[in-house]
């Protein structure tokens, strides 16, 4: 029977001091095929996919690879062996070129002294070709979006003479034809008979290219089963035990006076001729393709970025925003999108991260036990899966600490919020969760504003939908609140990819 | 996004080799208002000065590009220094340590040796134990200093000739050392533009997870470049005590890894580590050598050079913070 699968995990154990992440599971990978790993977040996947490849050994099990037990002390060995892994939190090495970055470790040599140069470039292009990647290795790679590194990391994957590629939520930065052309690479994979492992919250993508899907549950094994006999009730069902409600529980609430108003905003050559106007109660999404100027925009706003033309206007007086500092004292919150770059403080514990944008309100000496009260109260709001609130942030799993910091700005409770990306990485659960508490602020009065890159979300969520592209705002839409379809998601593609302009004139 | 244009960007060119046209500003300056700046002699004396510190340099610069630092290398100078002085000591020495006495290329490579092994225990000690480079240097820096001053007390003078033609024997009236000096600091290019070494440790001081994950041994890699620093700075305290005929325990080398890290830093490798390039490194050697020179020239006090540079770092870290800013 172990011919059947090239990959067999079985009675994986992992314990970190004072949790038990996994707790004997299993997971079994026929070749050829894409096994898709869902739970959710926390549920130990990425977990799962580091005891594998040796950067985390688990504490006991048996991995049964190609027909052979093994048991890699570390990835390069995983990777000689045919198992490569696209990580969910890896950035690269920025002050280097993609080519470095492609041949990361294990750069091609002339003689085992002297690097070949000529050889690595010629064989980035040669790899760059044949999976169809618009890729220059000469490129820095911290000038890329985060797309293309995401492309990098995608290319070095296929780049081994791999058997399985593990691939932990590669779609979470790329835009809509970038995820049609990791599917047609992967469907390549398959054809060469190379399994993959993929991880994923996106249900509309797991169902499309899984063969099979196993879930797990708090570190324990669920089931697995062919896609074909899955639903997404089922699957939901099977992740978080019991049944999750309307995905976006919108609620009409009344839309009071404009709060926020927005002319003629630009930053350098980021966007330009930004206009708009913000209303209590209200929730604006801000739709388009990754890279189309939305976080600089609400950067800007809340000072992270300088503006280099037009004002910004509050309760009708005009502020001028140069930090967030400022921001925050005009009531402004924002959850940034880089949630690793300017987001958690990873060597502090949750109550810290909680608490960190809301430190006046404790007073002198702070208050200790009313930090932690704050954090536990909207933590289990968020429903923050987490041993102890003592855990540094760093060591939750990426779903996670989205949610602590959400729950940061909820207990700052501020008038605007602005989210971006709000639920990348999220589980569905957790995702309804996130957007039933948005709604719920809107109809407390507050105004919010929301970038996500999937459209599904902004339509369910948003009352005005401002579509941009390359920098410029291409239309702003009415929600639709008689028919079944409150965008209509064709006229928004159109926006997203600048076949239709409102405001050419405005240029 | 768009094709990405081959062929020369200007302005990367520019940033990229800002410290070689302020060194150009500062020698043609220096000129006019002293020609005899532009004479042999004086650019002689100014590399011959200049070549230790650089040795010191092409070391430090390796452990800043991980993301760490070398506070030790003074100090291990120093104690080279002594150390394989006192194995070159002429017979007819007033005061001799001991009376063995060993080739002096034998000398030499005992020197660097020195150096490779407090190199390798500090490596050793920053990439498994994960205490602060800075601390752990700190400490080196300490403990090395005394070493060398428990070894012997008084300066070690009076050495072999063939020791000391290590640092001063003249090939077209240039000194030894300054071939020493270029030949480690080929061999530091090489080692970071060719081998797989450099690579490795870019990427380190890049981003040591994704490093790790690449299957890079990040351990081995760091104590390799902590012992590189250590055997540069043993070897530049064995020419030290060549160059002037006595190693002297309590000053030799003091303050050196000072002047390193500032030419290191001028010359563009960045303190938040990943970012070094040898052509930026000499340009800082030189930019610092040639203020040194200069302003000795302009017969201005010890303690005018010492603000001059210590404005001159702090405007490089400037200048190189802007370069790295999140563009707006
Ligand atoms: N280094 C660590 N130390 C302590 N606990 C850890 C560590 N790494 C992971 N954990 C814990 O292990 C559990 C599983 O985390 P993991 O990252 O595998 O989740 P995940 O299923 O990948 O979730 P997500 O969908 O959010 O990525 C979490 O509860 C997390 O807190
Ligand atoms: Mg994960």
């Amino acid at each position: 029977m172990s011919e059947e699968y090239i990959l067999e995990m079985q009675d994986i154990v992992k314990e970190f001091p004072g949790v038990r992440a996994l707790k004997g599971v299993q997971l079994k990978v026929r070749p050829g095929t894409v096994h898709t790993l869902m739970g959710e977040n926390g549920a130990g996947k990425s977990t799962l996919m580091k005891c594998l490849i040796g950067i985390q050994p688990p504490t006991s099990g048996k991995i049964i690879f190609d027909g052979k037990e093994v048991e890699f002390k570390n990835p390069l060995q995983a990777m000689n062996c045919g198992i490569t892994m696209i990580h969910q939190e890896l950035s690269p090495v920025p002050e280097r070129t993609v080519c470095e970055n492609l041949w990361l470790g294990r750069f091609p040599m002339k003689n085992p002294l002297i690097c070949d140069h000529k050889r690595a470039r010629q064989e980035a292009l040669d790899l760059f070709q044949k999976w169809k990647l618009d890729l220059n290795p000469d490129d820095m790679m911290k000038d890329l979006t985060v797309a293309k590194q995401q492309m990098v990391e995608i290319a070095k994957a296929v780049s081994y003479d791999t058997k399985v590629v593990i691939m932990d939520e590669p779609t979470s930065a790329l835009t809509e034809t970038e995820v049609e052309h990791l599917f047609s690479i992967i469907a390549d994979l398959k054809s060469k008979n190379v399994a993959i492992i993929y991880i994923s919250h996106k249900m509309d993508e797991i169902f499309r290219i899984s063969d099979d899907i196993t879930v797990f549950r708090d570190g324990e094994y669920v089931g697995t089963d062919r896609a074909a006999n899955l639903d997404v009730d089922k699957l939901v069902t099977m992740m978080v035990g019991r049944q999750v409600g309307n995905m976006f529980p919108k609620v009409d609430c009344p839309i009071g006076d404009v709060i926020l108003e927005v002319k003629d905003l630009a930053s350098g050559r980021a966007f330009e001729h930004v206009s708009f106007d913000l209303h209590r109660g209200e929730i604006l999404g801000f739709a388009g393709l990754v890279g189309a100027g939305r976080t600089e925009v609400v950067e800007t706003i809340f000072g992270i970025r300088q503006k280099t033309a037009g004002q910004i206007f509050i309760n009708g007086k005009e502020v001028h925003i140069k930090s967030p500092e400022d921001a925050i004292k005009n009531k402004i919150g924002l959850l940034t999108e880089d949630r690793r770059g300017n987001g958690i403080f990873g060597l502090l514990d949750i109550t810290e991260n909680t608490v960190m944008a809301n430190l006046k309100n404790y007073g002198f000496p702070q208050n200790h036990k009313k930090m932690k009260e704050d954090a536990i109260k909207w933590n289990k709001a968020m429903r923050t899966k987490t041993p102890s609130m003592e855990q540094k942030i760093m060591n939750l799993s990426g779903g996670n600490q989205q949610k602590v910091l959400v729950a940061r700005w909820l207990l700052l409770d501020p008038d605007i919020l602005i989210v971006d990306e709000p639920t990348r990485g999220i589980d569905v659960g957790a995702k309804a969760e996130i957007h039933s508490i948005i709604t719920k602020l809107a109809g407390e009065g507050k105004a919010i504003i929301m970038i996500s890159s999937e459209l599904p979300e902004v339509s369910g969520m948003a009352d005005r939908m401002i579509v941009m592209y390359e920098g410029h705002m291409m239309g702003i839409l009415d929600r639709n609140r008689e028919g079944d379809t409150p965008f209509d998601s064709d006229e928004v593609m159109k926006y997203a990819h600048g076949e239709k302009n409102d405001f050419a004139t405005a240029k | 996004m768009e094709a990405t244009k081959k062929g020369f960007d200007f302005k990367k060119f520019m940033s990229d080799n800002a410290m070689w046209f302020v060194l150009i500003i500062l020698a043609v300056a220096l000129t006019i208002v002293r020609p005899a700046f532009l004479s042999i002699a004086n650019l002689t004396t100014l590399f011959t000065s200049e070549s230790i510190k650089g040795i010191i340099t092409c070391g430090v610069c390796w452990t800043i590009l991980s993301k760490g630092i070398d506070l030790g290398p003074g100090s291990v100078a120093a104690l080279s220094a002594v150390i394989s002085a006192s194995f070159v000591q002429s017979d007819d020495a007033l005061s001799r340590l001991h009376s063995i006495h060993l080739p002096a290329i034998v000398a030499i490579v005992l020197a660097m040796l020195i150096g490779a092994v407090v190199g390798i225990i500090i490596g050793w000690l920053v990439a498994y134990t994960h205490i602060h480079p800075f601390i752990a240097t700190l400490g080196s820096q300490l403990i090395c200093r005394a070493l060398a001053k428990m070894y012997s007390s008084a300066p070690v003078s009076n050495l072999d000739e063939g020791f000391r033609n290590f640092a001063i024997y003249k090939v077209a009236g240039i000194p030894m050392v300054v071939f020493i000096f270029l030949l480690i600091f080929i061999i530091s290019w090489f080692m970071m533009t060719q081998c797989r070494f450099g690579k490795n440790i870019f990427a380190i001081g890049g981003n040591d997870q994704a490093a790790r994950v690449a299957g890079i041994n990040v351990e081995k890699n760091l104590v390799l470049t902590y012992m590189w620093s250590g055997i540069c700075a043993g070897l530049a305290g064995a020419l030290l005590a060549a160059r002037t005929d006595s190693a002297d325990p309590s000053t030799n080398g003091l303050q050196y890894e000072f002047d390193a890290i500032a030419a290191a830093t001028v010359g563009g490798t960045s303190q938040t580590g990943g970012v070094c390039r040898m052509s930026g490194v000499m340009s800082g050697i030189l930019v610092l050598g040639v203020i040194n020179n200069g302003l000795v020239l302009l017969g201005a006090n010890d303690n005018l050079t010492q603000i001059i540079k210590g404005l001159i770092i702090v405007g490089a870290v400037v200048v190189d913070m802007r370069k790295n800013a999140k563009k707006p």
